[in-house]
């Protein structure tokens, strides 16, 4: 075991978690008499620098991977290339959240608050770089207990600690299920490295045990991206929320989950080195692994498909906007998974070897295309909840009518929402329109048959269908005559941050290499 | 040259957005240059483009690892409909002249609009297409549902959702044939030269084609439109069925039938005499024709007497597409710009001319109210735009119309038997609404005898009287010298046709 591997594959987490403790004895006890905007806002900057300071590490690591035994043992931490992406991506829609933090006034205990979202952060970096079942059980434990938290702490609401004990007792549940998941693959496969389980399982071939295991892990899983049928606890948790908590749980917890997912896929599609030497064994263990995906992809593609459409279907009745957020999440959640859950399908004939080098770039460009989706829309949704949030604040609910006349009462507010929610629906040339259009192109790109494909058009009806929606939201802001016309005033540095999310969204919509290359060039497109 | 007019009106969209409000004269005229520039352009570049074949503005790599370009080009096709646009755009901005609310935003979507419709026309990628193409569908919400009439939230969500729908079942056929053609290029060229199998065609190319048609206003998926161009206040209603209806049928010509000609083969089987897409698509025409007739021949509001025309005179277009013939095609092509210049001129008399100083649509009231006497401007631009719009050889319309009908005899005689009949019923509703809004002996009612002595209407202003005489002037200029547009129009269907995707 190399230490000095540990310490450089995680120089971000520990990054981050330095300065959470700085913010707590900043904020304990330094300004433990100063006021409560003094306190918000060197506690918020300190966060922001410190998620700054990882990102900034993050150079440092060299894409170095922590073994248990050098030099080819199995991993417990990686870094580097599709982690890196992600984790970059937690980093800075982190750095948004706290950002958001500047004008609340939900709560006067600060500092815990910012500790808590750093580490529920760290949390988050460490499942997407995990490689050891027990590993990712710490990381999403880590995020999840912090998100428990983080959705209780506007004390002085009702809704926000039913919130948290809805989410608190679901999670535990879910997180129960992964557990008994995991433990199953363990047995199956003697190890928890999921290399190894992968192996195991390709050498023995599938059997039902493996299914229920597989369908365990999925429970878990799904409950944390609130995929169909485990996405109860979503509404009330985004309703509940203090929102710069909503912001946080609807993008950093979606990254990491899905870069969970991602790299379960990623991993059990493409194996590492193949243990055995000779081509025979090679070409048996491929054949063995291309047994096993196709079931485990439909089981994905089912619960995308019912995401979709209950997602969609159940936000056409809302008429408060955070619940119709937390409908429209299920239905992306739902477009995602789709990109995640395809395979190519091999029909057993010829060589093993050559479909799985012809299957590679396809799959690789499909989990391009979700970690494209879901940075992008993480920074679509904090910044909705941005605009929600100011909302709120100055009309004291978020219903669809305290949206009514925005364009009188704060003309940047109302463009920021048009934007945001343009992009939310699909519509070019913004950036949701571009991801939707790179994940379906992928999609289609790994496999062609009748079944993805009819998955794409449901997907892209249901687009259609969430139009109405978002524009109901829209037609309050911009057509519906106010019936308040007094202006609403927005702290300058959550405007700031909102005009900067919204021009993002533009310029990446007008402009989508930008990030499309860097998510390339850093994933190991061969 | 020709790609300006997109970054011409996109920029004005912008600039008008961030004028601050009140300045409700410089946004008009800000606007009006504007659009005066993006038809100074069109023009110049029909002018430049005479003679010339298909000729590429722009080739920008935009997504290089998807094989997407920022393409430009035109051909004769395009460029007879960016110069529809910009004598479309023009008289839209000329007929809203006396529009107080929100002014500055109103131009802002409508110029928004203008510059998705310049970029669908002018796009040869795939991809860039469809982003114009869903461009184009925001703007036309917001004009509807704020500065709109009748039903006018209801109206423009409708519209708005049945051209995402349309537009959603593009996008389906538009990721098939990518991942189809090997996931290359979006170019039109490039998925024109493709190869598509022909079981592919068969079922992508009927999904493309009814997705742009919505837009089109085939039937039986037209309804969003007579209640769109209702609601519509006078200048959307004017783009709506002069030239967004176009779109539609620009994609279904651009798109279908140039990328998957094979799905208009014959299926090998018949049923009820129907053996193709291309016999679907055909009789669905006809019926629209005949239909749209029927219905505006018993309105009792004039503006839905015009919506409903406008299905009807789109059903000629496809009827013309479906000949898959050089004289078919043609018309269509010619219909499209004829019947955008005509539509635009109908609902600018009866929404600016008229219901701005009546107040009233409904043919019932109107026939009180002795317009040929207090409107004479009103009376006889009518009754040119009507004559017009019903065949009156010496207008567009005519020469159009007979092409498509010469077309489809060709190839069914029963479907210009149908046009036929829709084109007698066109008469018959014309005439009707002409007699009942002007030329109506009914006696007036009190209420209407007091406000005849009581109040003259409004004077007519010169920016109608502009409006009106540009846009009766280009109608009568085609229908007298054809040749200036079918010059151009004629070789671009040509390749069209034999290449089969160019």
């Amino acid at each position: 075991m190399n230490y000095a591997d540990l310490f450089r594959a995680t120089l971000p987490e520990t990054a981050l978690e330095i300065a959470a403790l700085l913010v707590i004895v900043a904020d304990l006890g330094f300004l433990r008499r100063a006021a409560l905007k003094a306190r918000v806002t060197v506690a918020a900057l300190l966060g922001v620098a410190g998620c700054g300071a990882a990102l900034w590490a993050m150079q440092f690591q060299g894409g170095c991977w922590f073994r248990l035994t050098d030099p080819a043992g199995p991993a417990l931490l990686g870094s580097g290339g599709i982690i890196a992406v992600a984790q970059a991506g937690i980093l800075v829609l982190t750095a948004l959240t706290l950002l958001l933090l500047i004008d609340a006034n939900f709560t006067r205990h600060v500092g815990e608050y910012v500790a808590v979202v750093l580490m529920a952060a760290v949390g988050g970096l460490l499942i997407a770089g995990a490689q050891d079942l027990l590993v990712i059980f710490i990381g999403l434990e880590l995020l999840s207990l912090g998100l428990y938290i983080l959705t209780a702490f506007a004390k002085r609401s009702g809704k926000s600690a039913e919130a948290a004990m809805k989410y608190y007792l679901f999670g535990g549940m879910a997180a129960a299920f992964l557990l008994f998941g995991f433990s199953y693959f363990y047995g199956l496969s003697g190890s928890t490295n999921l290399a190894e389980i992968q192996r195991a399982i390709a050498a023995t071939g599938p059997s039902p045990l493996f299914y229920v295991a597989w369908i365990l892990v999925v429970t878990g899983l799904g409950f944390k991206i609130a995929a169909v049928p485990f996405h109860l606890w979503a509404p009330d948790t985004y309703e509940g929320a203090p929102a710069p908590a909503a912001a946080f749980i609807a993008s950093v917890s979606k990254v990491a989950s899905f870069a969970l997912l991602v790299s379960l896929s990623m991993g059990w599609l493409m194996p590492g080195s193949a243990a055995a030497a000779s081509k025979d064994a090679v070409e048996g263990y491929l054949r063995g692994v291309y047994q096993t995906w196709p079931q485990l992809a439909t089981i994905l593609l089912v619960v995308a498909a019912a995401s979709m459409v209950v997602g969609n279907l159940a936000a056409l009745a809302q008429v408060s906007v955070r619940r119709l957020l937390a409908y429209s999440a299920i239905a992306h959640a739902g477009y995602m998974l789709l990109g995640i859950g395809v395979h190519s399908t091999f029909s057993g004939q010829g060589s093993a070897l050559q479909f799985f080098a012809g299957a590679v770039n396809p799959a690789i460009r499909s989990s391009n295309a979700v970690l494209y989706y879901v940075l992008t829309y993480g920074l679509t949704t904090i910044g909705a909840f941005g605009v929600v949030a100011v909302v709120e604040r100055a009309t004291g609910s978020d219903r669809m009518d305290s949206f009514l006349g925005l364009h009188k009462r704060n003309p940047l507010l109302a463009a920021v929402l048009l934007v945001l929610f343009l992009s939310l629906a699909g519509i070019p040339p913004l950036v949701g329109f571009w991801a939707k259009f790179n994940l379906f192109a992928a999609v289609l790109g790994v496999s062609a048959g009748p079944v993805p494909f009819t998955l794409v058009a449901l997907a892209v009806a249901f687009s259609a269908v969430s139009l109405y929606y978002y524009l109901q939201v829209l037609k309050r802001a911009y057509v519906m005559p106010a019936v308040d016309e007094t202006p609403i005033k927005a702290h300058p540095v959550t405007m700031a941050v909102l005009l900067a999310i919204a021009a993002a969204v533009v310029l990446l919509g007008c402009f989508p290499a930008l990030l499309g290359n860097w998510i390339d060039g850093l994933s190991p497109l061969r | 040259m020709l790609a300006w007019t997109i970054y011409l009106s996109f920029a004005g969209a912008l600039m008008l957005a961030l004028l601050p409000k009140g300045k409700n004269g410089l946004a008009r005229w800000l606007a009006l240059a504007v659009a005066v520039g993006g038809l100074a352009l069109a023009v110049q570049g029909f002018v430049a483009g005479m003679g010339q074949g298909r000729t590429v503005l722009v080739d920008l790599p935009w997504v290089p690892t998807m094989g997407v370009h920022f393409l430009l080009a035109a051909d004769g096709i395009s460029r007879v409909l960016v110069l529809l646009t910009g004598l479309a755009a023009v008289a839209g901005v000329l007929f809203s002249w006396n529009i107080e609310l929100r002014t500055n935003e109103f131009f802002a979507f409508f110029l928004a609009l203008i510059g998705g419709v310049y970029g669908v026309f002018l796009s040869f990628d795939l991809f860039l297409l469809f982003v114009f193409y869903e461009v184009a569908i925001v703007p036309k919400y917001f004009l509807i549902s704020i500065w709109g009439s009748t039903r006018r939230e209801y109206a423009a969500m409708k519209l708005a959702l049945y051209s995402f729908v349309g537009s959603a079942m593009v996008l389906i056929g538009l990721l098939a044939a990518y991942a189809t053609s090997g996931s290359h290029s979006t170019s039109l060229i490039a998925l024109g030269h493709a190869g598509f199998p022909v079981s592919f065609q068969m079922w992508c190319f009927p999904l493309v084609f009814t997705g742009f048609a919505i837009l089109a206003g085939m039937w039986p998926f037209h309804t969003w439109a007579p209640t769109g161009h209702v609601a519509a206040p006078t200048a959307a209603s004017m783009l709506l069925a002069g030239v967004v209806m176009k779109l539609g049928a620009y994609g279904c010509l651009r798109v279908g039938i140039a990328l998957f000609p094979h799905g208009l083969d014959p299926w090998g089987f018949s049923f009820i005499g129907v053996g193709s897409w291309r016999d679907v698509f055909a009789i669905l025409a006809v019926v629209g024709i005949v239909y749209g007739a029927l219905v505006a021949l018993v309105q009792t509001d004039f503006k839905f007497v015009i919506g409903y025309s406008s299905v009807s005179h789109m059903g000629f277009v496809l009827l013309g597409l479906m000949a898959l013939n050089q004289i078919g095609v043609t018309g269509a092509v010619l219909q499209m710009f004829s019947h955008g210049i005509l539509a635009g001129l109908l609902f600018a008399i009866v929404g600016r001319i008229v219901y701005e100083r009546t107040h009233t649509r409904q043919l019932a009231e109107l026939e009180t109210m002795h317009l040929s006497r207090r409107l004479p401007f009103a009376a006889w631009a009518f009754v040119i735009a009507g004559m017009a719009s019903m065949g009156l050889p010496g207008f567009s319309g005519f020469v159009a119309e007979l092409q498509v009908l010469v077309g489809a005899w060709m190839v069914k005689p029963w479907w210009t038997v149908g046009a036929g009949i829709g084109i007698v019923v066109g008469v018959a509703y014309t005439w009707r609404a002409l007699q009942k809004a002007f030329f109506s002996d009914a006696p007036a009612s009190a209420h209407a005898l007091e406000s005849e002595h009581g109040h003259e209407f409004a004077a007519i202003t010169w920016p109608e009287v502009t409006g009106v005489t540009l846009l009766a002037g280009v109608s009568l200029f085609v229908g007298l010298y054809p040749r200036i547009l079918l010059d151009t129009i004629e070789p671009a269907v040509k390749a069209l046709l034999a290449g089969g995707g160019q």
